[in-house]
């Protein structure tokens, strides 16, 4: 075990409540913890937890009522260009090609159309999307279009890479090959992943840590770690298995 | 196993094409009475057109769907369908949505109450009785969609993935359920999932599909006992039988 983990982001008493019809509503509950540079951490807990609001905070859409984050050790308020994210909706431009899509992001920062070009044929090429450039949206399956989002987010190189349910609407069939990619990907460049899911196979396949999420208001349940767990793991094998017990018994379940 | 010897249902030679597009070649199989069927198959290789010909919201190119030996009939007999979003009538109590299709046939007052409330019981669900389905979850919404198709008792009941990605936790919980109902009720169920794991979990038998144009690729008897435990070595071993048959990944 690498005994000098470099902190890259932390999360300190994190809180978010909204105000609703009848009252206030709590979100999160004072959670707190520390992710690792070039870490796959995956934020799991069951549905409408709070996972969504977890990562809007940290991606500054939002503002918590209680709490700090800091990245590489300072306080950041609001969004940061080192934090990228996926979506699980996507939101590709659909008048966009997917060369147009992916280069999106540097093109408003102002990058020359060479320079911005070639460092976005890198990541189309990096997802396995080379020959579908000037595609549009449209024109691609799900799993596709979910790569074109994977793309857009590492060409605007972010140190951290925030990844909302981005399988939530897939198959389960391309799920399990997404899972794969982005498993190879991530291997291939290195960045800091963290993931959100409601599904405890995907967390143990993907996950160095897992963040065990309660039910709504989200509070740390408890905190996996899963280095120990060779990779590329095998969802049927028996220690595999053996953790998704573990990790499902230990989930709340929303009925 | 007598409830088992006669063929509830017979699909022969059923093949449709839209346009010149091929999608269902020349399937053919029987569905025993009371059995609980499910349906794999590759991402795109025809399962929901075949479903919907099961349904008759299709009819077929070519072949035939018997029930009990006769021509399905919509008229005639009752073929249930639960999709994957959940339909419930939304201005409907969960009470009333049990008693809808019960109605629309019907049945006399005393055997629609007797249904409904024995589905209420079997589901748990005596509290949400009086609530408006956007009042509840996705995931009980969904189980009252289920209840309300078994309350119909119909001579076939078709679902089409309707736990699509519901987290392990949640799955579990649900596939009991419906276990429960289906033993509880006795119906002929064709279940369609992508989800290997829930397939060999849920089903006597499970039917392998191909790529599109798809066919019958295989037929595998899953004969573990229930409560089945998904980590035990004979379930794996056809988990992983069953997903070598469809993997393209």
């Amino acid at each position: 075990m690498d005994e000098k983990k470099k902190i890259i982001l932390k999360l300190e008493n994190i809180c978010q409540s909204y105000v609703v019809k009848d009252g206030v509503k709590d979100a999160v509950d004072n959670v707190s913890f520390e992710i690792y540079d070039n870490e796959f951490l995956v934020l799991l807990g069951p549905g409408h937890c709070g996972k969504t609001v977890l990562m809007n905070l940290i991606a500054g859409l939002e503002t918590p009522v209680g709490g700090k984050i800091y990245l590489d050790g300072e306080e950041i308020h609001g969004s940061d260009r080192r934090i990228g994210m996926v979506f699980q909706s996507l939101n590709l431009m659909p008048w966009r090609t997917v060369m147009a899509n992916v280069e999106f992001g540097l093109e408003i920062s102002g990058v020359k159309k060479d320079e911005r070009r070639k460092v976005a044929q890198k990541y189309i090429d990096l997802v396995g999307l080379t020959g579908f450039e000037n595609s549009y949206p449209h024109e691609l399956s799900g799993g596709m279009k979910q790569r074109v989002g994977i793309a857009r987010a590492y060409t605007n190189n972010p140190e951290i890479l925030l990844m909302d349910e981005p399988f939530g609407q897939l198959d389960a069939q391309t799920r399990y090959a997404m899972e794969e990619e982005v498993l190879r990907i991530w291997e291939q460049e290195k960045r800091t992943i963290i993931f959100v899911t409601n599904n405890i196979e995907e967390a143990v396949f993907l996950a160095d840590r897992i963040v065990l999420l309660s039910k709504c208001p989200a509070t740390v349940k408890q905190i996996y770690d899963l280095k120990d767990l060779p990779r590329p793991r095998n969802m049927t094998d028996t220690e595999f298995l053996r953790i998704r017990s573990e990790v499902s018994e230990n989930t709340d379940l929303a009925l | 196993m007598d409830k088992h010897d006669e063929a509830k249902v017979r699909v022969e030679h059923l093949t449709k094409y839209f346009g010149d597009l091929h999608v269902l070649d020349d399937v053919s199989f029987h569905i025993k009475k009371g059995e609980f069927l499910c349906v794999v198959g590759p991402t795109g290789c025809g399962k929901t057109t075949f479903l919907n010909l099961l349904t008759r919201i299709y009819m077929p190119t070519k072949g035939e769907l018997y029930i009990d030996g006769e021509p399905a009939d919509p008229k005639k007999h009752s073929i249930s369908v639960v999709f994957q979003e959940p339909s419930s009538m939304p201005w409907l109590t969960v009470e009333k949505n049990l008693r809808f299709g019960l109605e629309i046939k019907k049945l006399p007052k005393d055997e629609i109450d007797r249904r409904v409330e024995n589905i209420i019981n079997l589901l748990g669900l005596q509290e949400f009785r009086n609530s408006y389905p956007h009042q509840l979850s996705v995931s009980t919404a969904q189980r009252i969609i289920i209840g309300r198709a078994f309350a119909m008792q119909p001579d076939l009941l078709l679902m089409d993935e309707p736990y699509g990605q519901m987290d392990i936790k949640l799955r579990f919980y649900l596939e009991d359920e419906v276990i429960r109902l289906w033993k509880e009720m006795g119906t002929t169920v064709v279940f369609i999932t992508h989800n290997i794991e829930e397939a060999v979990y849920l089903a006597e038998r499970v039917l392998i599909l191909t790529n599109k144009p798809a066919k019958i690729k295989e037929e595998v008897t899953v004969d573990l006992p229930r409560p089945r435990d998904v980590t035990a070595p004979d379930f794996i071993k056809i988990r992983n039988y069953v997903t070598d048959q469809i993997k393209w990944w």
